[in-house]
């Protein structure tokens, strides 16, 4: 297959680069190593857009943020994900903290971000009655907002994908060889050729890179561990709660997520290996410990779900973006925090660089901006549930009973793309409530197998090697004896 | 079994029971007797019985039936009585919400979402497993964890085993009968691990469990770590010291592909939270009168949505006091105020109901905190004067303790509450 | 009098859970004392424990054309002991068909010890297996 452009990587950069190429008369392909999109960093997302205000305003990251910020609004509403400004509060607990409180309100008065104002601790007690009464002071950004990353990553790639785009799942890149004027793509399923390659392989994009021979750039994970508290929590703070930022993070945070959840991480930790996704009771330790000092409420006991996350650090922490020696191939790497908020500018830039390159670009006339929103059935009022479940028999049984999934929303999500457990539970959130799972699983299974057509033992929970299930009983009794 | 009977929902009923299990169906039928014309169960699975259903094993219903059944044949049993008492019972429903009013938002395969009228309402959406990340074990996220109960009902139900080679953590009844039942078909065991340093499970399962087949019960041990990316590929496991600490110097690590995890029940409060019903910290579940009602009148509540119960007999015991005082409201007679508050005291984890009155008889049950032997239950007076002692041989935290208050024993009392202490002698070992 | 060799079991009668010891003349093949037991089903459990343990076995078989794929079922009493894991291998290739009522017998006198084999459940005819609507 011969492709315009072949973007390696299927995180939330990649699908929002692929997106935006999609607006043009371009054969593109996006290829992902794993069975879905946004399995890799972006699942483990904060799911923060930042205010525009943290990150310095000379470096890269600091123009992309709140460049990228700005576009958010009309990519939900585009493409019919969650979305909602919260904004948020960095906070001091010690006086050697305000100046970085200082430096914050002239990083927003350079990049003129509005409503960005410092608030005394009388304010910050009324609006957030839960904070500690040790924070001295804070700087409110109206303009930080939250979603759900994997959403938004699906949604990119659904909306690339009905705009023309390739999706080659399940395909890891292998080799790559610069032929004349293009370049070869080996996959083990498939042999590709591309005119431009885009490098948004994450965490491996150095080994991606030095695939092209163009190794210039290190990725150092950076381990980041979440905690998911039970949704009676709920409302304990409104906005994102950062605490002062040090060189390396910007600490640890209480998130009240897209879905009213309240998250509390991430930690920072630099770690060898590339797939250690591990958490751990450190980390843990660390995460409340820090959390309590924000708001002396938060239990470890509340924690209904942990996870940990990779971010795709490289060498000197700014974003890498631009062409390379190699013609032809453009790296997007180095995309941690702010990547999901930069991510949108990303994709303009990448579009740019590559009109640089001469390549020829022609928008369609035919492009679909618009995604219809996938159901939600728990947020409809009653007369849309009574009307809905009128309409369409797969909206009258409950599928996860702790976020009220529907065996429509389900169905709905396999149709979309999801073929495993976790591409289901992250697009209908079936499982990720109290019980973890332990109701909704074997029916999420059972939908996922008819409607895929599929044995139950080639059900996974995120891929090859991640079965659920390895027999029927007898069959294992048969072979027993 | 049963699925759905009524070929359409009324637009109103007396008593609408959420839940179709033992505790579901026995309220359904007490409030019947009570007077209730038209009682409604709601269940969310394909068949009503509940949890029941995948417990195969037997030991079930020494009290409420005088005989020992196994799982099935006790939710049989239960299904089949509420049937003959003509009660409504849909299933693969759903009971989105309820408001103060008690006007119930349903979902049924046969007419979508509605809203239907309750006189009474009776919660009995019985309890959830604990999870993996309840107990915050560390380490990787593969497939292959699972809580016993799921692994059952897979087992069970579905005929679908969950792995080769198994670790379980924790020695409650589920996890060893989980034990037994996948040895049984062919699944090996690596191990039981509990964190306390006695099982929590009864004797009779220890035994006939884990000793029948071999299967090592590792005390004072717990899991440390989950190893593997996409699947369970072994765990870290550690014994733990006299505050629970793990020490890891000592740790080692179990080959296996599964993990089940069986560190207890959890009250399924969803809709109780909703209804911002008071709410007793230690049980997780309703404050409850000795009616059964809840802190919103003409909410009812019974079975493990309450307390998480040992015994399914006492489930139907509670049930059938909820059901009868649901019916009695349902249909407009009064119900008999208490006038006194239970507190648990010395060594006591919890007591329900709540309150009591001194003009009947009760059964009050608690959990102590302790194993204690020799012991005293005492009912002790805010001036600190024993209105009531009873001797106990012994009490385990995992044997729900009865108590049965005739009135005679109160019959001076004219405090206002009453504190229940179990003093002993410590018999941890 | 023959070697004396003492069996441990771990009473079953309630939480207290004794230490059973049951001292036995091998030679005689008679039990010469019980120790360790506080009540006296806690002495009757060890000698019958001892001397013919027995379990009631609960297990499930292969159903079709039912909601679930496997029937739960019971002995019809308790069987020795010593023939749980055989009962449970001969119940491997037994395979039966809804409609099943509760108390059916599904296999008569296991293995030939006189124990029936019974379903603890009705089971109705399912069209779909797993009625599931796509």
């Amino acid at each position: 297959m011969l492709f315009d452009v072949l973007i390696i990587g299927g995180g939330i950069v990649g699908c929002a680069i692929a997106r935006e190429l999609s607006r043009y008369r371009l054969e593109v392909a996006l290829c992902e190593k794993e069975v879905e999109v946004g399995f890799g960093t972006t699942k483990a997302n904060s799911g923060i857009i930042h205010g525009g205000h943290h990150a310095a305003p000379e470096t890269l990251k600091g123009r992309l943020e709140w460049e990228g910020n700005q576009l958010w609004d009309d990519l939900a509403a585009d493409l019919g994900f969650g979305f909602a400004r919260v904004g948020e509060l960095t906070v001091a607990l010690h006086e050697e903290q305000l100046p970085v409180l200082d430096r914050l309100l002239h990083h927003a008065a350079v990049k003129r971000i509005p409503g960005v104002e410092r608030w005394e601790p009388a304010r910050i007690r009324s609006e957030e009655p839960a904070l500690s009464h040790d924070i001295l002071a804070a700087v409110y950004a109206p303009t930080t907002a939250v979603v759900n990353p994997y959403e938004a990553c699906y949604a990119l790639a659904e909306n690339a994908v009905q705009n023309g785009v390739t999706l080659l799942t399940g395909l890891p890149v292998r080799r790559l060889h610069q032929k004349d004027d293009l370049w070869e793509v080996v996959t083990p399923g498939a042999y590709l050729a591309s005119r431009f390659v885009i490098n948004a392989a994450g965490l491996y994009a150095d080994v991606i890179a030095a695939m092209a021979g163009v190794q210039t750039f290190t990725i150092h994970p950076r381990k980041g561990e979440e905690y998911l508290l039970d949704k009676r929590l709920r409302g304990l703070v409104k906005r994102v709660i950062f605490p002062c930022p040090s060189p390396v993070s910007k600490g640890i945070l209480i998130i009240p997520t897209y879905d009213g959840t309240i998250m509390v991480g991430p930690t920072a930790e630099d770690v060898h290996d590339r797939t250690d996704l591990t958490t751990s009771a450190r980390g843990a330790q660390t995460v409340f410990d820090a959390v309590r000092r924000l708001a002396p409420g938060i239990h470890e006991k509340d924690v209904i779900a942990q996870f940990a996350g990779l971010r795709a650090a490289a060498d000197g922490e700014d974003f890498i973006i631009g062409p390379t020696a190699k013609r032809g191939f453009i790296n997007v790497a180095g995309i941690q925090s702010p990547g999901l908020t930069a991510a949108p500018a990303i994709a303009r830039r990448v579009v740019e660089l590559l009109r640089d390159e001469r390549l020829k670009l022609e928008l369609r006339d035919d492009f679909i901006a618009k995604r219809p929103a996938p159901i939600h059935f728990a947020a409809l009022s009653t007369q849309e549930q009574i009307a809905l479940a009128l309409r369409d028999p797969r909206y009258r049984r409950i599928v996860c009973r702790c976020e009220i999934v529907t065996e429509g929303e389900v169905l709905d999500a396999i149709a979309r793309g999801a073929c495993t457990l976790d591409g289901v539970k992250f697009r209908t959130r079936a499982g990720m409530g109290r019980c973890q799972g332990g109701f909704c699983t074997i029916r999420c299974m059972e939908l996922l197998a008819r409607a895929r057509q599929l044995p139950m033992t080639a059900v996974t929970k995120r891929g090859p090697g991640s079965w659920l299930v390895c027999a029927r009983t007898e069959e294992e009794k048969a072979s027993a004896t | 079994m049963i699925t759905s009977n009524p070929r359409h929902l009324r637009g109103s009923y007396d008593v609408i029971v959420v839940g179709g299990g033992p505790a579901g169906l026995e309220a359904a039928v007490a409030a019947q007797e009570a007077g209730a014309d038209h009682v409604l169960v709601v269940d969310r699975e394909p068949e009503a019985g509940g949890i029941l259903l995948q417990c195969i094993h037997c030991g079930f219903g020494l009290h409420r039936f005088g005989e020992e059944l196994t799982g099935p044949e006790y939710a049989q049993r239960v299904v089949k009585q509420a049937l003959a008492h003509r009660i409504d019972i849909v299933t693969d429903a759903f009971v989105l919400d309820i408001d103060l009013q008690r006007r119930v938002k349903l979902m049924t395969r046969e007419e979508g979402v509605s809203l239907v009228e309750a006189r009474a309402v009776v919660l009995a959406m019985g309890a959830r497993e604990r999870t993996r990340a309840a107990a915050r074990i560390p380490g990787a996220r593969p497939a292959g964890v699972f809580t016993a109960g799921m692994a059952q009902r897979l087992v069970n139900l579905y005929g679908w085993l969950p792995g080769r080679r198994a670790a379980i953590l924790g020695s409650g009844d589920i996890g060893l009968i989980m034990a037994r039942r996948l040895t049984l078909e062919g699944v090996e065991v690596a191990g039981v691990f509990e964190l306390m340093p006695h099982p929590n499970g009864l004797n009779r399962n220890i035994v006939q469990c884990l000793h029948d087949f071999d299967i090592p019960l590792h005390l004072s041990t717990t899991v440390v770590e989950i190893h593997g990316h996409n699947r369970v590929e072994k765990v870290t496991v550690a014994p733990v010291d006299g505050d629970l600490r793990p020490q890891m110097e000592r740790a080692w690590e179990v080959e296996c592909d599964t993990l089940l995890v069986s560190i207890g029940l959890i009250p399924e409060n969803e809709l109780s939270e909703q209804l911002r019903l008071r709410m007793d910290p230690v049980t997780r579940g309703p404050v409850v009168t000795s009616a059964m009602e809840c802190s919103l009148n003409g909410v009812f509540a019974c079975g493990n949505v309450v307390h998480i119960h040992d015994l399914v007999d006492f489930v139907s015991a509670e049930a059938m006091l909820a059901g009868r005082s649901a019916g009695l409201f349902a249909i407009g007679a009064p119900l008999r105020p208490d006038n006194v508050r239970l507190l648990p005291g010395e060594n006591v984890a919890y007591c329900v109901p709540h309150t009591i009155s001194t003009e009947r008889e009760h059964t009050v049950y608690m959990r102590t905190r302790r194993i204690l032997e020799g012991c005293r239950l005492r009912l002790v007076a805010p001036d600190g004067r024993i209105v009531y002692e009873k001797r106990l041989r012994y009490v385990f935290p995992a044997e729900m303790v009865n108590l049965k208050l005739k009135p005679a024993i109160l019959q001076h009392f004219h405090d206002d509450a009453l504190r229940i202490d179990i003093v002993g002698r410590s018999a941890e070992r | 009098m023959g070697e004396i060799v003492t069996v441990r079991y771990l009473c079953i009668g309630c939480p207290l859970g004794c230490r059973l010891e049951v001292d036995e003349d091998l030679e005689e093949h008679a039990i010469v004392e019980v120790r360790g037991f506080s009540c006296r089903r806690g002495k009757e459990y060890a000698i019958q424990e001892h001397t013919a343990p027995q379990r009631m076995v609960t297990t499930t078989v292969a159903i079709d054309k039912a909601r679930w794929a496997r029937l739960p079922v019971r002995t019809s009493r308790p069987a020795p002991k010593d023939k749980v894991l055989e009962i449970c291998r001969a119940l491997r290739t037994v395979r039966v068909s809804a409609p099943i009522a509760s108390g059916d017998i599904i296999v008569r006198n296991v293995l030939n010890t006189g124990v029936n084999i019974i379903a603890t459940r009705d089971m109705v005819e399912w069209a779909s297996p797993q009625n599931i609507e796509a």
